[in-house]
């Protein structure tokens, strides 16, 4: 079973600490709600985890081994779905979707169609991509988590945009990729419900004092020492 | 693998869809080099005495306007991030991005510069030497040119730095380039500028893949 552990990290951009002393310990199945004001430190955490931002303290490992940072093979095991959708505005929904499953995945022809058509896009697969609502790209970007598997995903605001009906095949997606063994950190103003998730306050996360938290946001799941909710 | 067989796809898809933008590089090319014979006079003795320094001042002009596009589309949109996450080596990423931006830039100029030649009546021997010479230089320009657009990624006004940071960087390929195509010209001869401008091609390619994805990912954080 996979197993992604973060241990006191701690986080600076731009001169101001962000976050520190923050931990997490995920399991194949689990999912992971990072929430907090904005500018709370969740898409730096997201881009730590996805190796861009090197945390200035603190480990993060990957099955019991450390993850170094820029390191391609971890790498190799996540989505990490950001604000951009990565689309070129010129290409054609399908041409872009081949270019976002043959990054992430082994490009057959087959599992872009099968995104194509899991997201409700096949209509739109032949128009290019600047003609495509802000929805719709989204979920033209959002296709590649069907298109490859990997195990860890971790998808920053990925509700943004989308409809009550994509969001019920996103949250359905996440769901069936749990239940495969797979994991997902999530950071979310609330628009994406999971089922039976951790949660991490990032805004508790930088003042470390403050560890009351309303019990109900907690999960059953195994949390070391109260680290995953600060 | 794959990985970098979608991106060079995409990126040729890409060029094909915004032709206007790919052919910039040599329409400048053209437009530029047909100001000069106005300019100077039409006089055939001195267009022939400046036509391969001209030509080879607007190749590098030429293939720098176009370096603005190598990395940056990508940057705004996210794909670099995504092609961080491809798992093939950022180096890799950078070779393949450089080869399908030199087949859309360099490689045009290329193909049009017998004809430049003849413009320039630079004579008969110019017709195979011009093209050869840009052949071996361009992809040294892309390549340095590489390094510079990776740096200034995210930078606004970055086309503008990019010509103070790279054109001076230029300069060895310009003499060896103009030296090339002048020695078959007058009459001198000799093959080494040929081969100097080859060893440097092959240089660059040697190290400014690495240098441009050490910059990228200074960009990526």
């Amino acid at each position: 079973m996979h197993r992604l552990q973060g241990h006191d990290l701690a986080c600076r951009r731009g001169g101001r600490m962000l976050f520190e002393a923050l931990g997490f310990d995920l399991r194949g199945g689990d999912a992971l709600l990072l929430v907090g004001a904005n500018g709370s430190g969740k898409s730096s955490l997201l881009r730590m985890l996805a190796g861009f931002v090197r945390p200035i303290a603190g480990t993060l490992r990957w099955n019991g081994e450390e993850i170094a940072a820029d390191d391609p093979l971890w790498r190799r095991h996540l989505h990490y779905v950001g604000h951009a959708d990565s689309l070129k505005p010129l290409l054609s929904a399908r041409h872009n979707a081949a270019f976002l499953a043959g990054v992430t995945g082994d490009g057959m022809a087959a599992d872009r169609e099968r995104a194509l058509a899991h997201l409700h896009l096949r209509d739109l697969a032949d128009r290019p991509a600047r003609y495509l609502s802000s929805g719709q790209k989204r979920r033209l970007s959002l296709a590649r988590l069907v298109a490859s598997n990997r195990p860890v995903w971790l998808l920053d605001e990925p509700g943004v945009g989308l409809d009550a009906a994509a969001r019920g095949r996103l949250e359905a997606m996440i769901e069936s990729h749990r239940a495969a063994g797979g994991l997902c950190v999530v950071a979310s103003h609330g628009d994406v419900a999971l089922r039976r998730h951790l949660v991490l306050d990032m805004d508790a996360a930088l003042e470390a004092e403050e560890d009351a938290l309303p019990a109900g946001s907690r999960s059953a799941h195994t949390i070391e020492g109260g680290d995953a909710v600060r | 693998m794959t990985a970098l067989v979608a991106l060079a796809r995409r990126d040729l898809h890409l060029a094909v869809a915004s032709l206007g933008e790919s052919l910039l590089g040599v329409i400048f090319f053209l437009i530029g080099l047909s100001l000069f014979p106005l300019g100077v006079g039409a006089s055939p003795d001195v267009l022939a005495r400046i036509g391969a320094g001209v030509i080879w001042v607007l190749a590098l002009l030429a293939v720098l306007l176009t370096l603005e596009r190598l990395y940056q589309g990508d940057a705004d949109d996210g794909s670099l991030e995504l092609l961080a996450l491809s798992g093939a080596p950022l180096e890799l990423v950078v070779a393949v991005k450089c080869a399908v931006h030199w087949a859309t830039s360099g490689f045009l100029l290329v193909l049009v510069s017998p004809l430049l030649a003849l413009l320039m009546g630079l004579g008969p021997a110019a017709i195979w030497a011009l093209p050869l010479a840009l052949a071996l230089g361009t992809p040294t320009l892309t390549l340095i040119g590489s390094i510079g657009a990776a740096l200034l990624v995210g930078s606004r006004r970055g086309s503008v730095l990019a010509a103070l940071l790279v054109l001076p960087l230029y300069i060895p390929v310009l003499i060896f380039g103009v030296a090339a195509v002048d020695g078959v010209v007058l009459g001198l001869g000799g093959a080494a500028p040929f081969l100097i401008l080859a060893a440097m091609a092959l240089a660059a390619l040697a190290l400014a893949p690495f240098a441009s994805a050490a910059a990228l990912r200074l960009a990526l954080e």
